[in-house]
């Protein structure tokens, strides 16, 4: 089946089982390995992205359904949350093992997309979604809160 | 084990590295004889390692200065922390500092803690390295200043070199990228002088770490995102029961599926070979096995755990005693404890599940891209069952979504069902093999379920009279490469932190009893200290309590050896930190120190408790691990070691039905802490001139225990029955 959508603005087509979950096409066909597998059911947030600015799990999103969605991927992600999220992730040199730090990039965004001063309270629940097996939570924490500051938010 | 020969030390050796050249420097290092940590880690004779690895350093004519890390960077930051000491030595600029994995060569890269194999694991990459490092650093200096002498005709003694940039008072100057091809033509000075600690530049103070970057961006690769030309993706068909194999598999269904290339049986399962990742795991639920298990555990938990409370009642072998302890001590049950403690199987579970890639090389040997751990232990394996000669494997070390011990493999195993993968496809077309999180559950290589009994009696003078410890569990150094680390019948590394602690007990005897079965187990992030730590941390808090004693005073006044300062320092300090054991009302704290890999961590977490399980609000750690070389990572580890040892305490077992299939699967039913579990940690490091010793998993240990005797003082029990979900809510 030929499905053609967006990815990182850039229109894409491609002939896949239906059923292949966004994460498998991703990595598989388009070589974007920056979003990751860490469970394959919706548990970790490993695989984060965005689908028209909104995050989703690409594990269990057939791509069937993306006929002409937008989809963002760490990669592509641009823009001043991303900036103010990268800065901030430098500041308290956020990642360990790196591997899960793709998807809370993302999810960190998307929530300083909606709400730019995020309260811990706000921060828990927006990423309460990804694991970090290192437990990188404290500067996760603090990072996400120092980015909305620089947002001016 | 075999220790070794490291080759004879060659003052100077030249490597036409990629981009520039290498410098590489061989060290004479002394051994360090049988320290504690070659007890535990050296196995064998350790006196038999003459020299250290080398350490290179390349520069590069773009003046970039290349770090060959000779331990694998999976979140513990050694990347950042062993080119720290080298850019320190050489006074580089450090934003010219890189650093990459060094090839798998245990001649050159031998970790001498692990008697000379290539290896990370025990906290030991900072310890094993901080000399070795700085003298490499300080040797590709001296060698750098000699080359420029020689360019300017000045003498050495009148060059002088600040951030990469080698200087003269008549005005000369010039890169490291400049001078690295002369550089490389000088002789290396044997003994090169060291700064002395007030002329350090990075070690002690914070530099970015050199991987944040790349780990922000989705750049960074990990063994998952490598893709060779024509690269099959294969995953396993598994047993769900430890020590099953296959009777016979039906792949009709599996074959059907568009994409599928192959279906093969190995040693391990049956292996699927597809085009893509989504096919192999389509086919393999389509695939259907028939195991043979009549070799398999076909116990449950409960009954593997029955088996141990029973072999407790009794003491084992001896690991630990001082003075006398018989029944009579404990015969006055208003003055004795007694506590059995059940902690369960643990999976270790990092981000990324275990994976590896391998492909045949044109000079007919094979290369593999892993994150591997042992390195000397995979490339032997891979060289045996791919049937080519050790020197033919190239083993690539890539970054790893965390390991917390899954990767330190004594049995080689991963590497061997990688190798094994290949060759069944008939080893010429590139594979990857990919675990899923369900293969990484029910994979095996748990922390082993242990039983503990205690007894303690607390005299009339408010003294501890007599203190008794056994331990059951399994052993994984017994039948593998670290037996070494089994003498007299007792495995180190079960009883570590409880064969002696801190305390002055006039009246102990610690004993343990191995009882092995077909679950495959294997160290997890602080090893015997998991639960050695909660137990003597837990007892003693319930003992001195018994004795109307403070927790904190109460412990210092027994911490009276004086190897034991450090430790007492650290809890005196964390207690500072916190301000005393005082919580607001509806909370409780709970202390605990515990020295483990040569570090001294002590934490007191404040808890209260909300639906019947701890919730932590915040925690206080004081870490001693000798010079802080670089703090804020120190400060992380300690973080993180709190939050995946709070996951394990609150949550986590791993359970065996009955019959002996693995309960859980996903993290669904196997769950980590969340962002909104994780308490607010604040870490104090102590000033320090002693060698550095390891981050990596001395975090852990106190934070279970701590938790724990909150939970006491809040609920009138100490949860003993492992994860608190289950004692608490039960
Ligand atoms: S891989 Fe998608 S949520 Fe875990
Ligand atoms: S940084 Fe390792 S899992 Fe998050």
């Amino acid at each position: 089946m030929s499905i053609s959508f967006k990815v990182n603005n850039e229109q894409r087509t491609l002939d896949v089982d239906p059923d292949t979950p966004l994460l498998w096409v991703l990595r598989d066909d388009l070589r974007l390995t920056g979003t990751k597998f860490g469970c394959g059911i919706a548990q970790c947030g490993a695989c984060t992205v965005h689908v028209n600015g909104q995050p989703r799990r690409a594990c269990v999103t057939p791509v069937s359904t993306l006929d002409g969605a937008s989809v963002t991927t760490i990669e592509g992600l641009e823009g001043p949350q991303a900036d103010a999220v990268r800065e901030a992730w430098a500041e308290y040199d956020t990642p360990q093992c790196g591997y899960c730090q793709s998807g809370q990039i993302m999810t960190a965004a998307a929530l300083l997309s909606r709400n730019p001063k995020p309260s811990d309270e706000d921060i828990d629940k927006a990423l309460a979604g990804n694991i970090c097996k290192c437990a990188t939570y404290v500067r996760i924490r603090k990072a996400v809160k120092s980015a909305g500051e620089k947002l001016g938010g | 084990m075999t220790v070794m020969e490291a080759p004879a030390p060659s003052r100077r050796a030249f490597l036409a590295g990629a981009g520039g050249l290498v410098i590489a420097v061989a060290l004479p290092v002394k051994s360090r004889g049988q320290s504690g940590e070659e007890r535990i880690f050296g196995g064998g004779d350790a006196s038999n390692i003459k020299y250290a690895p080398n350490a290179f350093v390349r520069i590069s004519p773009d003046n970039t200065v290349t770090i060959l890390i000779k331990h694998i960077e999976f979140g513990q930051g050694p990347f950042t922390g062993l080119a720290t000491l080298v850019a320190d030595e050489m006074d580089a600029d450090w934003s010219q500092i890189r650093a990459e994995h060094a090839p798998a060569n245990a001649e050159l890269y031998g970790n001498i803690m692990f008697g000379g194999m290539q290896g990370t694991g025990g906290s030991t990459a900072m310890a094993a390295s901080f000399d070795v490092m700085r003298k490499a650093g300080a040797a590709a200096k001296a060698m750098l200043v000699a080359a420029a002498a020689e360019s300017w005709g000045v003498p050495a003694s009148e060059i002088s070199v600040s951030k990469g940039v080698l200087s003269h008072s008549s005005g000369k100057s010039g890169s490291f990228g400049e001078f690295a091809e002369a550089a490389a033509a000088q002789e290396a000075p044997a003994e090169p002088t060291l700064k002395t600690p007030d002329q350090w530049i990075y070690i002690g103070k914070d530099v970015p770490k050199l991987d944040t970057g790349m780990k922000s961006t989705g750049e960074a690769q990990f063994t998952l995102d490598i893709y060779r030309e024509g690269m099959l993706t294969v995953v396993v068909a598994h047993p769900v029961k430890f020590g099953a194999t296959v009777a016979s598999f039906d792949d009709k269904a599996a074959r059907e599926v568009p994409g599928v290339v192959d279906v093969k049986k190995i040693s391990s399962g049956v292996a699927i070979y597809a085009k893509n990742t989504f096919a192999a795991l389509k086919a393999r639920k389509a695939l259907k096995v028939e195991w043979d298990e009549s070799a398999a555990e076909t116990r449950s938990t409960d009954e593997i755990a029955a088996e141990r409370r029973d072999a407790v009642k009794s003491r084992g072998a001896v690991a630990g005693e001082n003075g006398t302890v018989d029944d009579s001590a404990f015969a006055d049950a208003a003055n004795s404890i007694e506590a059995e403690y059940i902690f369960p199987y643990l999976v270790h579970a990092p981000m990324e599940p275990l994976d590896a890639v391998v492909e045949r090389k044109e000079d007919g040997g094979v290369e593999v891209w892993m994150g591997s751990q042992i390195q000397t232990m995979d490339k032997a394996t891979i060289a045996e069952a791919c049937n080519v000669e050790p020197e033919k494997v190239t083993l690539n070390t890539v970054l790893a979504g965390g390991s917390f011990g899954r990767r330190a493999q004594s049995d080689a195993h991963f590497a061997r069902e990688a190798a094994e993968v290949f060759m069944a496809a008939g080893g010429e077309t590139p594979v990857k093999l990919m675990w899923t999180r369900e293969d990484d559950i029910q994979g095996g290589y748990y922390r082993p379920l242990m039983v503990h009994r205690m007894r303690g009696a607390v005299n009339d003078a408010g003294d501890i009279a007599a203190w008794e410890h056994v331990i059951a569990g399994q052993s994984f150094v017994a039948n593998s490469p670290f037996e070494g680390m089994l003498q007299g019948g007792v495995d180190a590394t079960m009883v570590e932190g409880a064969s002696e602690t801190p305390y002055a007990l006039p009246n102990y005897n610690t004993s343990a009893h191995i009882i092995n079965n077909p679950v495959t187990t294997l160290w997890w992030r602080s090893v015997g200290h998991t639960h050695t730590g909660y137990a003597v941390e837990t007892f003693i808090d319930e003992l001195l309590e018994k004795a109307g004693k403070d927790p904190v005073e109460g412990r210092l006044a027994l911490m009276t050896a004086p190897k034991h300062q450090r430790l007492a320092n650290v809890l005196k300090r964390v207690n500072a930190m916190a301000g005393g054991m005082e919580a607001p009302e509806g909370r409780a704290r709970g202390v605990a120190a515990v020295e483990s890999f040569r570090s001294y961590v002590a934490e007191i977490a404040e808890v209260s408790m909300e639906d019947g399980l701890p919730r932590v609000h915040k925690v206080w750690c004081a870490v001693d691990c000798g010079i802080p070389v670089n703090p804020e990572i120190i400060k992380a580890q300690m973080e993180g070691g709190i939050g995946y040892g709070l996951s394990a305490i609150l949550f986590n077992e791993l359970t065996l039905d009955e019959g002996g299939a693995v309960t859980q699967s996903n993290f669904h039913d196997y769950r980590s802490l969340r962002i909104s579990e994780m308490p607010d940690v604040e870490v104090e490091i102590i000033a320090s001139n002693e060698p550095p010793t390891g981050v990596g998993e001395p975090g852990l240990p106190p934070i279970g225990p701590a938790v724990a005797n909150a939970v006491r003082r809040l609920s009138g029990a100490t949860p003993r029955n492992l994860p608190m979900i289950k004692s608490l809510q039960a």
